[in-house]
């Protein structure tokens, strides 16, 4: 299309030469260093992971190339002996997280509804801020209070208590030491209560308020309304939170060792002592001797971050469902 | 007539509903109780129970063998010091700068990477990191040393530095990147000059928080700095730290070794609950500043 | 030339500025040109923003670029000082000259030291007032820092803020209100000393008093400063322009001196827009 200019052509004057920066200048602007420094920190957050998997990798082949899969199957774990099995770890680690899931999850999920659907505002953030403080506290601290708060807690009031109603379950057999399976998942469902408090909460509050009008329009109760219409418009993101709470259970070391009595055995008895993963590394370590032991407890910690990590993979990938189900909305 | 008409209304909602509502709703408050109360015992507990124990001692003295008295934690906490600065010169720069990378300078795939690479790392059980320092550093060394331990804490603070740092920055405003290079500010001049103070608050609470959370991590620290029962100078020397004091005195069998425990996680918990609140009131106080 | 009646009377237009500013002075009627655009066409990505434009922007004078909304006038703009570098999978093809050279000669930052912008939201930097000023000079190192105080103070007398601002040199830019935000925002655009001030519609978020402020700045610019404004306001092209640019969907439908095109524009669409018929 002809150009619509009309007024006259104007002169062209005499002007500068376009003007570039130097070498030094550009250096001192700083961009290409800027890009190269920031490049190679980020650079190397890939470069630490990858060797963090190599390490694990390499160093647990010992182990691996004796043993191959039966090691997961196999619940013998004599050092002595040389003969290793990861059994009676998996064992506890997924009875120790997933009682403790059973535990926690009702109590969080019941809190986060209460903070986000029914506290005022101001009482919900401060009660939330407390939750968080909660999730805090370092897991040797809950160790501490478990030995010697919640143990006693336990074998003094509650075991008795759960023996005299549910005694003829084989789970509640046995004579009840302290040091257990049970102890131990008490302890994980306090410690991963405040995670799925605070991300379910949140999850809760970012649901559109349409929703919640559509049901109170038909005369629902406050109950119906949260239960019927919000929650399943929050589910993903609720489990979403147990999937993250699940991965956080199954690594917890300190407060675990403390309470769980370290017995390598597989045991229905929810009262008897267990082992779990973390806590055999964490103990048996530092005075392993001979590269198959070593080796054994490296394995150990590979199949561990294994499952952390398809744990937690799964969990971004339900978040990430919910992220994209409140845009389509 | 009225009567009979009043008679055959129901009440909407049903009575049983009305009382169902009731119930639920009460369960979510004590389960919301029940969940603070357990903190506010937890605090309580750790006060009564180690303040009591804290004595001059021992924020002085070295731990003493067992049935003496008069022994402290001086080392540990010093121990701890040391960990966690050196923890913080790893993980704050790396994070702090991968971050602004992010932000700032990345796109495609590779960012996708780094992205998902650090919630990996995030997500990776603290023994583990423990185990990998250890095969990276103690093993070749054939020496605990405060350096591996200030390693595995300092990897641990990377993603969370990473993630607080390029949310904090991609919440600045547009316009300001704008403005800065209207007037003839590089990018980097920008980012530095305008940006990242534009930023700083944020980045400085998570900064606070990561280093509340790290000061707390014990596993990562039982095959990397050890523990010792004496001063450790110097980097190369294993080192003793509060947590892991904490952990070998409550699963000992020594009452005084008991009480010391007790002592010392009151003054970690103490300063990690500090710590969390002072970075919650800044960030309260400076939105207030601005005027939210 | 239509007979209908229209919203806007070609008349109150071609008088709003001897209105609002007195009788113009007469105007050299042949201005150097200070921007050059040849066959100019501009993607984001496969969206084709802009359709070849030809024409020239005189150098010394105020240029209002007018055009119902996503016409492209703001995307236009942004072609001057490079600023589309900034969006991803952006493409210009075509040239455009500053001067006598192509704009991609030169180094990005140095042209944008010399093409100033200022954009249509207030945004002070969250420094001090004397911060914002001082941070363009800072930045290039244009000025020695005994030198600097002065320096800021000349920029803010230029805006016609100092009075309002001297006593609170050090405190938060935020601490202004919208209209003093916007002139410090041109003071601080003011104060790298650019040949030409691009404006993308900076009294839209305004109100009437301060957009009168800014007006007047900009007409004792004028004559220091190359200026092109884009705006949405006709009234407001017609009282501050020396030429004015009518864009629509992306094309340029013509360019003219202002005194002529708000009395006798030469092309249907523009004229049916200027009266009002649609935008």
């Amino acid at each position: 299309m002809a150009s619509a200019v009309t007024t006259p052509p104007p002169v062209m004057g005499e002007k500068d030469a376009p003007e570039k920066l130097s070498l030094i200048e550009r250096l001192k602007k700083g961009d290409e260093i800027a890009y190269l420094v920031t490049f190679a920190s980020a650079l190397s957050i890939i470069l630490v992971t990858c060797l963090l998997v190599q390490h694990l990798w390499v160093d647990s082949a010992v182990a691996r190339h004796a043993f191959g899969w039966k090691f997961l199957g196999s619940s013998t774990w004599d050092p002595v002996n040389d003969q290793f099995g990861a059994l009676p770890f998996i064992y506890g680690t997924v009875l120790t997280s997933m009682l403790a899931l059973l535990m926690a999850v009702p109590v969080g999920f019941g809190a986060a509804i209460f903070l986000a659907e029914l506290a005022p505002r101001k009482i919900s953030n401060v009660l939330t801020f407390m939750i968080e403080l909660l999730a805090a506290v370092p897991s040797v601290i809950y160790g501490l209070l478990g030995i010697f708060v919640m143990l006693p807690l336990l074998r003094d009031y509650v075991v008795p208590v759960l023996q005299k109603a549910f005694g003829f379950l084989p789970i509640f057999k046995g004579v009840f030491y302290g040091v257990s399976y049970f102890s131990a998942s008490c302890v994980l469902a306090i410690m991963i209560v405040p995670f799925i408090v605070s991300i379910s909460r949140e999850v809760l509050l970012a649901v559109p308020q349409a929703q919640r009008e559509a049901m109170m329009a038909l005369g629902a109760t406050k109950w119906d309304v949260t239960w019927k219409s919000v929650v399943p418009y929050a589910q993903r993101g609720m489990i979403g939170s147990i999937f993250l709470a699940l991965a956080r259970a199954l690594g917890e070391t300190m407060a675990v060792t403390m309470v769980i009595g370290n017995v390598p055995q597989i045991k229905a008895m929810l009262l008897a002592p267990g082992y779990t993963i973390a806590a055999v590394i964490a103990n048996e370590f530092t005075e392993a001797t001979g590269d198959l032991y070593v080796g054994a407890l490296i394995e150990l910690a590979l199949v561990l971050f294994a499952v952390t990590m398809i744990i937690n993979a799964l969990a971004r990938l339900l978040m990430l469902g919910m992220k994209s189900q409140e845009t389509a909305h | 007539m009225s009567d009979s008409r009043r008679s055959k209304q129901k009440s909407y909602p049903p009575t049983y509903k009305k009382v169902i509502n009731v119930f639920m709703l009460s369960l979510t408050g004590i389960a919301a109780l029940l969940v603070v109360s357990v903190l506010l015992f937890i605090l309580g507990y750790l006060i009564w129970n180690g303040a009591r124990s804290l004595n001059l001692n021992f924020f002085t003295k070295l731990p003493v063998p067992v049935g003496e008295q008069g022994g402290g934690m001086a080392n540990a906490i010093v121990g701890s010091g040391k960990l966690l600065l050196l923890a913080s010169m790893i993980g704050i720069p790396i994070g702090l700068l991968g971050g602004v990378y992010l932000a700032e300078f990345g796109k495609g795939p590779f960012s996708l990477a780094v992205r998902y690479t650090a919630d990996l790392l995030n997500g990776v059980p603290s023994i583990v990191i423990g185990i990998f320092v250890y095969g990276l550093i103690v093993l070749p060394q054939h020496h605990f040393s405060t350096f591996a331990g200030g390693v595995a804490l300092g990897i641990m603070m990377i993603p969370i530095a990473l993630r607080s740092t390029d949310e904090f920055l991609r919440a600045v405003p547009n316009t300001l990147r704008e403005g800065g290079l209207a007037l003839g500010a590089s990018k980097a001049q920008t980012v530095v000059t305008v940006i990242i103070p534009a930023a700083m608050q944020g980045i400085v609470t998570g900064i606070m928080l990561n280093l509340a959370r790290v000061a707390g991590e014990t596993a990562p620290l039982l095959f990397t700095a050890f523990g010792n029962q004496f001063w450790s100078s110097g980097w190369s020397g294993p080192t003793a730290s509060l947590p892991v004091m904490i952990f070998n005195y409550a699963i000992s069998p020594y009452e005084d070794w008991h009480r010391q425990a007790w002592a010392a996680g009151f003054v970690l918990l103490t300063g990690i609950f500090l710590t969390n609140i002072a970075a919650r009131l800044l960030v309260s106080g400076g939105r207030a500043r601005a005027g939210h | 030339m239509s007979t209908t009646p229209s919203l806007f009377d070609l008349k109150k237009l071609h008088h709003a500025r001897s209105a609002r500013f007195g009788d113009p002075e007469p105007v050299d009627p042949t201005p150097t040109a200070q921007f050059t655009v040849a066959d100019m066409n501009f993607f984001y990505g496969d969206f084709h923003a802009l359709h070849d434009l030809n024409l020239q922007l005189p150098e010394m004078r105020v240029t209002g670029l007018i055009g119902p909304s996503g016409c492209g006038k703001s995307t236009f703009l942004r072609t001057l000082n490079r600023m589309y570098e900034t969006i991803p999978r952006t493409r210009v093809t075509g040239s455009i000259r500053f001067g006598q050279s192509d704009l991609l000669e030169f180094s990005p930052t140095l042209l944008r030291r010399r093409v100033g912008m200022v954009f249509q939201k207030p945004s002070p930097f969250p420094k001090s007032i004397f911060d914002n000023i001082a941070y363009g000079l800072r930045v290039n190192n244009l000025c020695k820092s005994r030198d600097l105080k002065n320096k800021v103070e000349e920029c803010l007398r230029r805006a016609a803020l100092w009075d309002e601002v001297k006593d609170k040199l050090h405190e938060s830019a935020f601490s202004l209100s919208g209209g003093q935000q916007q002139r410090l925002c041109i003071a601080r655009a003011l104060a790298v000393e650019p040949d030409v001030l691009l404006l993308d519609e900076p009294c839209s978020a305004l109100d009437p008093i301060a957009t009168a402020k800014i007006e007047d700045l900009i007409f004792d610019l004028r004559r220091s400063c190359t200026i092109i404004i884009v705006t949405h306001n006709m009234l407001q092209a017609a009282r501050i322009s020396d030429y004015v640019g009518f864009f629509l969907q992306g094309k340029l439908i013509e360019f003219d001196a202002a005194r002529k095109m708000f009395q006798f524009p030469s092309n249907k669409l523009t004229e049916d827009y200027i009266t009002g018929r649609f935008g």
